[in-house]
């Protein structure tokens, strides 16, 4: 055991140097350096969620965050729009940085932050209000348009770019709710791209669905990378291989190993991320 | 093995099939025990009911007399002055009434003993009644008009068949005379039993005949103004700080045992705080509806803290993840969502309250609100009686009018306890998202 906390430190001081080295062999494959998280600690009370989590999230590019269930994937990807500033248990420690800016810092304000970095969660929880005006919400929060042409503009582009204008272009005022669970996921990712965030954070976006609502849904996924930087928690191994270019694995609250996807599942450097990904465990 | 297959085999066997029809004979009974007592609340409701309706119908009926009364001008303005409002205030219009009475049973006016008979037969209100009506419009003095008069309480006690007549006349409220005479009136159509608006506006009356809830019905209407200008926002508040904002620890978990103490406590003891710090302390007048509605207001907070608490803890966590996760902050996650989702439920709470500081009566009796008003209150200050507490007060005279007003009374405030009971089902259909 001893020697196992030994060897993880190993893994992720190695990690800075990593990237450099991609971004030198395929720069069009990964974008620009978004976030950079150094040590980021996190406790619920007296139980420690997170160990000394380093990981770099990059531009254009998709970020998957594997891991058996209760490995803290999730708890980190809350932590990067400070989703976790809402439970009062919560504390965290450490820095993550976006664009160079810490978020933590006193005079970043959360709320701001979140409309920066858009989220999209486990279970579709469209608004019990129409589907216009769960898309239109975020920009008239954040006053972003000031006509109501504008705003149909707005609603229109958000739509089309969730793949979900087709189906819904004619009932508009329809209830968000009424829509199916493939359908509404989309309308939650629309209304999380509505304010244009540099960062989607998408936490499980298809367990609830289908396997049709979910290839729908991780087609979108990579269009949207195109403009957008993405972390996306998935149980599904074969989802993180299909559609992101990193993986990170979690595993009791430690970062084990994060590298290219294609490294991760074909020749990953540690034995826990092997025994996972070929399904010894988890 | 062996003896899951010997089990199984019981299925079918002689035995298992007097087990199976006891099971269903004990499900059978269990079912009708729940019947049962939905049938003992049911005929205690329906025995409720029959017994206030049945004393209590009467009371929205009332006899009235019809007479040809002669507005002379020698009894009400004799100094011929029409801007001598005192002097018309203070005419004998009963004089003018039982003079029609006189004339209209045809009876001798010089038989001391039959005019005082005769004058039993009209009430003592009749003297408001007529000068109402001229100091409505003065210019029917000089003129004879029919009015309806109101008829005293005995006559109404026979008409309406509490009086028996076989009771030999000496133990009689209404002699023979009275009774022949009262006889002559019905058939001629001059006597009948009409609707009863007194009941609704007239004030507080030592005559049964006269006695209203008009006093109470607006003293409840300022208390009920009261509590909702208070209790709801008050509550909504509360409730929301400490569902939203207060950290969950010992201080948030006391004030939680406190309000739920506060739900509690009798309510003859926010009256009698109510005497202490309302009345003693700040001084405010006895008997005033404002006081009142202010005892109200404090025993209505914890329910409606309470129900508006749950309803706000109701709405799921996903829709508050949602519009945190697009960058809405604390108080625009409540405006636009919480308060909206939780509407409904924190409605029919509200109206709850409402309903039970309606009829809630001991702490009114502890600020000196069970009081004999007559004028009506115009401001929330003025001595005003509720309606629970003017039944109350009716329910401790002895006369008949008085027994049926009781029941009549309670009618009105059963019929605004359904009514705003109704309301609160109907706006929690309403506002409640089905999507």
């Amino acid at each position: 055991m001893e020697a196992k906390v030994e060897d993880r430190p190993a893994t992720t001081v190695a990690q800075p140097a990593e990237p450099k080295e991609t971004d030198e062999a395929a720069p069009a494959a990964l974008g620009e350096l978004k976030i950079k998280a150094t040590d980021v600690n996190l406790w619920y009370g007296e139980k420690q969620a997170l160990f000394d989590v380093n990981l770099e999230v990059f531009g254009q590019s998709v970020t998957a965050l594997i891991g058996p269930s209760g490995c803290g994937k999730s708890t980190f990807l809350r932590c990067l729009n400070r989703m976790n500033d809402v439970i009062d248990i919560c504390k965290v420690k450490g820095d993550i940085r976006l664009d160079g800016e810490d978020i933590y810092a006193p005079e970043v304000d959360p709320v701001q932050l979140r409309a920066r970095v858009g989220m999209v969660f486990q279970k579709p929880n469209p608004f019990p209000k129409s589907i216009y005006e769960n898309v239109a919400y975020a920009p008239r929060l954040h006053g972003l348009c000031a006509t109501k042409a504008q705003m149909d503009e707005v609603v229109e582009t958000s739509l089309i770019k969730a793949g979900l204008w087709e189906e819904v272009k004619d009932r508009l005022d329809a209830p968000g709710t009424g829509l199916s669970g493939g359908q509404q996921q989309r309308l939650c990712i629309a209304r999380a791209i509505s304010v244009n965030p540099e960062v989607l954070l998408m936490d499980e976006p298809c367990s609830a669905l289908d396997p049709i609502a979910t290839a729908t849904i991780e087609t979108l996924i990579d269009e949207l990378k195109e403009n957008l930087c993405i972390a996306i928690v998935t149980h599904s191994m074969q989802q993180a291989a299909r559609v992101s270019q990193r993986t990170a694995f979690f595993h009791l609250g430690k970062l084990v190993e994060v590298n290219d996807t294609s490294t991760i599942f074909t020749n990953p450097s540690d034995q826990r991320t092997q025994d996972y990904v070929t399904g010894r465990f988890g | 093995m062996t003896d899951q297959t010997a089990s199984l085999a019981s299925f079918t066997g002689e035995v298992a099939q007097k087990k199976l029809r006891k099971r269903h004979r004990a499900e059978r009974r269990f079912r009708a025990y729940g019947v049962a007592a939905i049938l003992f609340a049911l005929a205690f409701l329906v025995f409720l009911f029959a017994s206030i309706f049945s004393q209590g119908w009467s009371a929205f009926l009332q006899t009235s007399i019809k007479l040809p009364v002669e507005f002379s001008q020698d009894v009400i303005n004799p100094s011929g002055n029409p801007d001598a409002e005192d002097e018309i205030f203070r005419a004998n219009y009963v004089k003018l009434a039982r003079a029609a009475l006189y004339k209209q049973l045809g009876i001798d006016a010089e038989d001391r003993k039959v005019r005082r008979d005769a004058n039993k037969l009209l009430s003592r209100g009749v003297d408001v009644q007529l000068r109402d009506m001229v100091l409505r419009d003065p210019s029917i003095i000089g003129k004879t008009e029919d009015v309806w008069l109101l008829a005293s309480d005995d006559a109404d006690a026979l008409l309406k068949g509490s009086i028996d007549r076989k009771t030999p006349s000496d133990r009689r409220a209404v002699n023979d005379q009275q009774v022949t005479w009262i006889d002559q009136l019905v058939d001629q159509g001059d006597m009948e039993k009409r609707f009863n608006t007194g009941l609704f506006v007239n004030g507080a009356s030592s005559n049964p005949e006269t006695a209203g809830l008009g006093v109470a019905l607006i003293g409840s209407f300022f208390m009920m103004l009261t509590v909702v200008l208070l209790a709801v926002p008050l509550g909504v508040c509360a409730a929301l700080y400490l569902e939203e904002y207060a950290p969950k620890g010992k201080i948030s978990d006391t004030i939680e045992v406190n309000i739920n103490n506060l739900a509690a406590v009798p309510s003859i003891v926010f009256g009698l705080l109510g005497l202490a710090v309302f009345i003693n302390f700040f001084g405010l007048p006895r008997s005033a509806s404002l006081v009142g509605g202010l005892v109200l207001t404090l025993m209505t907070l914890p329910t409606i803290i309470i129900t508006a608490r749950a309803a706000i803890r109701a709405v799921p966590p996903s829709i508050r993840e949602a519009a945190l996760g697009v960058g809405a902050s604390k108080m625009q996650l409540i405006g636009h969502h919480v308060l909206p989702l939780s509407l409904p439920g924190i409605l029919t709470g509200t109206i709850i309250g409402l309903v039970q500081a309606l009829g809630e009566t001991a702490p009114l009796l502890m600020i000196g609100m069970v009081a004999f008003v007559v004028e009506y209150p115009t401001t929330p200050l003025d001595p005003a009686t509720g309606l629970p507490v003017q039944i109350y007060m009716w329910a401790s005279s002895a006369e008949r009018g008085f027994v049926e007003r009781t029941a009549g009374a309670t009618m009105v405030l059963l019929a605004f306890l359904i009514v705003m009971n109704s309301l609160a089902v109907y706006l929690r259909n309403k506002f409640e998202r089905k999507w």
